[in-house]
């Protein structure tokens, strides 16, 4: 019962919250009146363009100069992206569940390898919890968008996890949760920091854009 | 309209797509605490960047942003209050450079010194901009167009003293000049020499150009107040001087924030593109160099450079001072993060002139004069009047034997036959 609705209505509703919030939320920074750059470029258009697309990437990775004050925090974060994107992308389950909805397939991914990724992604998420909690900085910073995602990101995997060993209840309750947390997932998507999986590439990308334009470093 | 209304209006008043965004992309990583100088020096979480625009984002999120309607009906965001804006005040002001080292380091690409700029129109609408000597500097500015009350015909006057001294011909006020450079009130103050080396440097060259009263100081000291009102009004004059003498090129002086003012933001604020080029006075000397028309004699020294931030990292030239540099053979010490990764002096954005925030500002400082007294030159050039006055300041306080110049009176001081 909970497991068809998991797969069936939830997963619908939990979709449509997320793609017409994604939208809504989009459009509420993009509609809004756009002043003309008049000043002259020092760059061409198609360099503004690349430096936009190149900055997307850069931004991944700080500058060399920054890297003692910020290795701690940047690490953790990389250890955590990976790891997700591996289970995501590599894990047998999710694969066949793409190839359902988008029709595409690629080979799995080792379960060692999946487990090993999973585990480390759990770490990370701890460890960035902790580092969130205790750091002065982030202290200062953190709201509750920053803990409920955290709390949204963090069930998907651990459910994740206890699925795939099956150490703990029934196959199907298991699923079932999984599932809803991924659910839960998506429809607070569009409305905290977790939005980042599409404002990082907008924000960056028009920094980059902006800052070709001065021909200033990016 | 009370204070707390007219603070709202300046925050989220011409809020568009690309500063929403950068308004709705925190991720609350804290990567930025770790390029600002203010956080690095004290270890203070306050003086995290992306906190000092915290009022401007919560006013985004309760006014104007997409889900603007919840924010409201859950009370999502805390209302704005007199209290709150005085608690930021010192934040806002004190502890921001707008050096723009946070939007190097970003991850998600906001521009945080760009918010910073514009936190900064709600607080000055609100009558917060601090009274000594930034508020008070731009209060005079906005009414007589010079910081300082430097009326068009002292300047004048000025100019011609300054040439006499100098023994350099000055012109002022010719009904058609293709350079029209103008002046930083500092250099009014302070440096009146770079008056003289602008005025060399083009008479050398055999230049037509002039000095217009009617519009020469681009300090702008109502930008970093947060006066939008004053902000335009003086880039304005500026612009319709150079135009009233159909200028082909406008030269801004040794000074950051002007330039990025005039560079990037005046044919936006003039909305229309402007007739003729702009150029910081380093980009203008680089320019004459490479072209052969300016020709300096080499000159024996070892020295290291201050980039300021606004002409480097948020203008874009950093090359020229060391085009310059090259020409005169002056072996350079880079500092450490020379060019775009630079340290501020401490002095940006306005805070030189906040009476109460120098224990802070020195320890701003005390960083750069690390790096300075690291590159182990004699000289640190720099291309900045406030700069300049900053590293003076400082170093006096700190006995320093470093010398601090300036690289347009060096290249004035050394121009070839």
């Amino acid at each position: 019962m909970l497991l068809s609705f998991a797969r069936g209505p939830g997963m619908q509703v939990a979709a449509l919250i997320m793609v017409v919030g994604m939208f809504w939320r989009l459009a509420g920074i993009l509609l809004l009146r756009r002043r003309a750059a008049h000043a002259a470029a020092r760059n061409p258009f198609g360099a503004r363009l690349l430096g936009g697309a190149v900055t997307v990437f850069t931004r991944t990775i700080p500058r060399r100069t920054f890297w003692p004050r910020v290795a701690p925090g940047v690490a953790l974060s990389y250890v955590f992206h990976v790891g997700l994107f591996i289970i995501l992308f590599g894990g047998a389950p999710h694969i066949l569940i793409i190839h359902e909805i988008f029709g595409v397939s690629w080979p799995d991914l080792p379960k060692g390898v999946i487990v090993v990724a999973s585990g480390l992604t759990l770490a990370a998420l701890i460890a960035l919890l902790v580092r969130r909690l205790t750091h002065p900085v982030l202290q200062l910073l953190s709201t509750a968008d920053d803990f409920l995602s955290w709390l949204i990101v963090f069930l998907p995997v651990a459910t994740g996890i206890l699925l795939s060993g099956e150490t703990v209840g029934g196959y199907g309750t298991l699923l079932a949760l999984h599932i809803l947390s991924v659910e839960a997932l998506m429809i607070w998507l569009p409305f905290g920091k977790l939005m980042h999986v599409a404002l990082v590439f907008a924000g960056r990308g028009v920094l980059g854009y902006n800052f070709a334009r001065k021909g200033a470093a990016t | 309209m009370n204070d707390v209304a007219k603070a709202l209006r300046g925050f989220v008043a011409d809020v568009g797509p690309g500063v929403a965004l950068s308004l709705e992309a925190c991720v609350h990583c804290g990567q930025c605490a770790e390029a600002c100088q203010f956080y690095v020096q004290t270890g203070d979480p306050r003086y995290t960047p992306i906190h000092k625009v915290e009022l401007f984002k919560q006013s985004y999120d309760r006014e104007i942003g997409p889900f603007a309607f919840a924010y409201k009906f859950f009370g999502l965001a805390p209302k704005l209050t007199a209290e709150t804006l005085l608690e930021w005040q010192d934040l806002v002001y004190d502890s921001c450079n707008m050096c723009g080292r946070c939007s190097l380091i970003c991850p998600m690409g906001i521009d945080i010194a760009e918010l910073v700029e514009r936190t900064r129109h709600g607080m000055f609408e609100a009558g917060l901009a601090p009274a000594d000597f930034l508020g008070a500097l731009a209060e005079k500015e906005r009414a007589t167009g010079s910081p300082f009350g430097l009326t068009s015909e002292n300047f004048g006057t000025l100019l011609h003293e300054i040439g006499e001294k100098h023994g350099v011909a000055m012109r002022v006020d010719e009904v058609r000049a293709d350079i029209v450079p103008t002046i930083s009130s500092i250099d009014v103050k302070t440096y009146p020499g770079s008056m003289a080396a602008i005025a060399k440097i083009l008479n050398h060259v055999g230049e037509s150009w002039s000095f217009r009263t009617d519009g020469f100081d681009a300090d702008n000291v109502s930008l970093t107040a947060g006066d939008r009102a004053g902000q335009d009004a003086i880039t304005k004059s500026i612009v319709n001087a150079a135009i009233g003498c159909e200028a082909k090129i406008l030269v801004m002086p040794e000074c950051g924030h002007s330039y990025t003012e005039m560079r990037w933001e005046a044919a936006n604020s003039f909305g229309r593109d402007l007739p003729f080029r702009v150029l910081q006075i380093t980009e203008l000397m680089a320019e004459m160099i490479q072209s052969g028309k300016l020709r300096v004699k080499k000159v024996t020294q070892t020295a290291t450079y201050h980039d300021a931030c606004q002409v480097s990292r948020r203008g874009g030239a950093t090359a020229a001072p060391r085009v310059i540099m090259q020409a005169l053979g002056v072996e350079l010490r880079e500092l450490e993060d020379a060019g775009a990764e630079n340290w501020c002096c401490g002095g940006g954005g306005g805070v030189a002139l906040i009476k109460r925030a120098q224990p802070l500002r020195d320890k701003a400082f005390a960083l750069k004069q690390k790096q300075i007294e690291a590159a182990g030159a004699a000289t640190v050039y720099t291309s900045c009047s406030g700069c300049r006055q900053t590293l003076e300041h400082g170093g006096k306080a700190a006995g320093w034997k470093v010398t601090v110049a300036s690289l347009l009176e060096l290249v004035a001081d050394n121009l070839a036959p």
